[in-house]
């Protein structure tokens, strides 16, 4: 019997690595929900409002993207437009070149894991730090991160000591306080030796220019601090109309993400440093990155570029608590990387074909999304697409069949009198996938095809008599 | 309840039963609990004979063509003006809301969102259609039920809740995560049965935590999956549908 691929991870997916999975997105999820309903009488009002915004921004990226460009210019920061992957990573290397820069911190971006920036330029010779702890464990352990927000959800302490002592970082101690303390006195010097800092960005304001990083470690400033050049990496979709919405985004960011009231480092960042401030870089470069998501925007999936990167979807949802985020081969894992991942792919769509049908479409994942992506109606959408392209995938059963049955009544009737066959056949004789992999887990209640008919005939026809027998 | 929000409001008492395929094939006895229910409250239950399946299976498959053709079949079947009540909340949501999606390109769009309007699941015709705010009888029983994921952004499940907790004798008990979905999700059963399991054990564990009398839910797939399973693992579990516990309760009338 074939099962689904995420399915086959799942199955095989060691206890431990179950364990920190499921118990990490569970606290999340019950931390975020108690948050927001303490704080807001209505948080889905934020989340219809917040949705509009974005959508707003996504329907209109295209008189958004110059205005954003013309204000980051006219603040003195450089704008660069990377079309795919290779060419975002093009960019940040020629401007490392052109400055004769040998090291680079990196503050956590997922559009640098989805360019795969850190490899590309290692093989360029130079050195790209991580400097978010999660993202340093991952880097350390040749690794990937299984989540958007906690990279290293998948691994508990033991695993992470015993790689600390590996990697010459100190003998054993699993102590998170510890472990973070070694962390820091790494990356310490390195963040002074380094010549260029990179960063993503949450948030870009069109009206201002203003690029919003928000991180609980401080180590996008101590990238920002130590270095003389900031590069940003920003995916298109990460604009804001106003300067106001930050309000309503920072609150439900942090809350939908790591449910906090406020996330511990905002940085607002309006432009390399002005004359007379004491500070900061002097080389700003924002590089705007598409990969895919024109792409996107032309589909009827449009709506997932809503996405603010908060991993709530991920933490509620039981699927991904089951099989982890590396079952989704994707940098964007959980329910929106089972619709975001194929599609960027774009002609290369059917080899994560398979990705929109690890859900139950339980809605999970919807009702707890800031921007209100109706996600389990866009995996549909993909399920139909893959179907239309002729992407076979295992565990479906054909539908043909079953349609036209169903749009047969007699045709109905006698298949529910003649299904009663299973009630006297070993379901391992019956070579209906299916039903075997319903079987492989759980009993088949008796067929009692026409019951229910029958019943209503004998009662509309002696009213009275007709009672249900007792059970 | 955003997913409703559009609905015809109910004048009449005439309805037509959508029995669901499960329970034409499977759990009868819902579907009879469910027409002396109505009957009870005065309605004139008819049960168009022509009708299969709403289209779900096909829908969640992403056979969009092959689900289309049956719910055209369903629109076809269930013609007229009179509310369509099923005793599930997940083939009602496929109805006001699926169909709706794969129908948005298709000319008779207005056909299937107009069927879409008059849809109700069962509890939610009950309480929130017909103004019902209790039920009679009596049913000694701690219950604990639970909230199917296709009743999401629907008064399904709270007007189930409030039915349940008036009958005399029940007490209903919360079971943890209720938000967590049971595993079943048609398809994604047989296709992620691994999965599927594990996601059932778990809601198994959070019911047997609270020791409940019964197991009820307003859709037969879910109890179907977790009652299969239980029997598998050789766990004791009592399952019901709601319209089932409702003619209990009625039998009991003093």
């Amino acid at each position: 019997m074939r099962t689904q691929p995420i399915d086959q991870v799942a199955a095989g997916l060691p206890a431990e690595t179950k364990t920190a999975v499921y118990e990490g997105s569970k606290i999340g999820h019950e931390k975020r929900t108690k948050l927001l309903f303490d704080h807001y009488g209505d948080p889905n009002r934020l989340r219809t409002l917040a949705g509009e915004i974005k959508q707003h921004v996504v329907e209109n990226l295209d008189t958004y993207l110059p205005a954003v460009e013309a204000r980051l210019v006219a603040n003195g920061a450089k704008v660069h437009w990377a079309a795919t992957a290779e060419a975002a990573c093009e960019a940040v290397y020629s401007i490392l070149k052109a400055r004769g820069a040998k090291k680079l911190v990196k503050a956590k971006t997922m559009v640098s894991e989805e360019i795969e920036l850190a490899d590309y330029l290692e093989k360029r010779g130079i050195e790209a730090l991580e400097t978010d702890l999660g993202e340093f464990i991952v880097q350390l352990d040749h690794d990937h991160p299984s989540h958007i927000i906690k990279p290293i959800i998948h691994k508990n302490r033991r695993q992470i000591a015993e790689l600390f002592e590996k990697s010459g970082l100190g003998a054993y101690d699993d102590e998170p306080g510890m472990i973070t303390q070694r962390a820091r006195q790494f990356l310490r010097h390195k963040y002074l030796e380094a010549d260029a800092g990179l960063t993503g960005a949450n948030f870009v304001v069109a009206e201002s220019g203003r690029l919003v990083i928000v991180t609980n470690e401080g180590n996008s400033r101590f990238c920002l601090a130590a270095t003389r050049c900031h590069i940003a990496l920003v995916g298109i979709e990460k604009i804001l109309p106003r300067d106001r919405d930050l309000a309503l985004f920072l609150n439900l960011l942090a809350r939908s993400g790591t449910a906090q009231q406020l996330t511990v480092y905002n940085e607002f960042i309006l432009g390399p440093r002005a004359a007379g401030q004491p500070d900061g870089p002097d080389e700003m470069h924002v590089i705007f990155v598409d990969n895919g998501r024109t792409d996107v925007l032309a589909t009827e999936c449009r709506d997932i570029l809503r996405c603010i990167r908060c991993g709530a979807c991920l933490n509620v949802c039981p699927v991904y608590r089951q099989a982890g985020g590396h079952a989704y081969r994707s940098v964007y894992p959980g329910p929106v990387g089972a619709v975001l991942s194929p599609l960027l792919l774009g002609r290369r769509f059917p080899e994560k074909a398979d990705l929109p049908k690890a859900s139950s479409l339980c809605g999970a994942c919807n009702e707890v999304c800031p921007v209100d992506i109706p996600i389990p109606d866009l995996l549909l959408r993909l399920r139909d697409k893959a179907h239309a392209e002729g992407i076979k995938s295992p565990g479906t059963p054909p539908m043909g069949f079953w349609a036209l049955l169903a749009t047969q009544p007699a045709a109905w009737k006698a298949a529910l009198a003649g299904g009663r066959i299973i009630n006297h056949i070993p379901t391992k004789l019956i070579p209906i996938p299916a039903l075997r992999a319903w079987e492989s887990k759980r009993d088949l209640p008796p067929w009692r095809g026409g019951e229910f008919r029958k019943w209503l005939k004998m009662r509309r026809k002696q009213p009275g008599k007709g009672q249900s027998p007792p059970k | 309840m955003t997913l409703t929000s559009g609905r015809a409001p109910v004048t009449g008492k005439r309805v037509q039963l959508m029995a669901t395929c499960l329970c034409d094939a499977f759990h009868d006895d819902v579907a009879a609990a469910t027409v002396e229910v109505l009957e009870h409250l005065g309605c004139e239950v008819a049960f168009p004979e022509g009708q299969t399946c709403c289209g779900q299976p096909a829908f969640n498959g992403g056979d969009w063509d092959s689900s289309r053709r049956v719910v055209r079949h369903t629109v076809r079947t269930f013609s007229g003006d009179d509310p369509v009540v099923v005793p599930s909340g997940s083939c009602a949501a496929m109805l006001f809301h699926g169909a709706a999606l794969e129908f948005e390109h298709e000319p008779d769009l207005g056909a299937v969102q107009g069927l879409g309007r008059r849809t109700w699941e069962l509890g939610d015709y009950i309480v929130n259609g017909l103004g019902v705010r209790s039920w009679p009888g009596r049913l000694d029983a701690a219950i604990a039920l639970h909230r199917s994921c296709h009743t999401r952004g629907t008064g399904s499940s709270e007007a189930v809740a409030l039915l349940l907790a008036s009958i005399d004798g029940v007490r209903l008990v919360e079971i943890g995560e209720a938000e967590q979905c049971c595993g079943f999700g048609g398809t994604f059963s047989v296709g992620f049965p691994h999965i599927s399991a594990a996601m059932g054990d778990l809601k198994l564990d959070h019911v047997r935590a609270v020791r409940p009398d019964l197991l009820v839910s307003g859709d037969t797939g879910c109890l179907m999956h977790l009652s299969g399973l239980a029997a598998r693992e050789g766990i004791k579990l009592r399952t019901m549908h709601f319209a089932q516990v409702l003619r209990d309760a009625l039998r009991k009338r003093g």
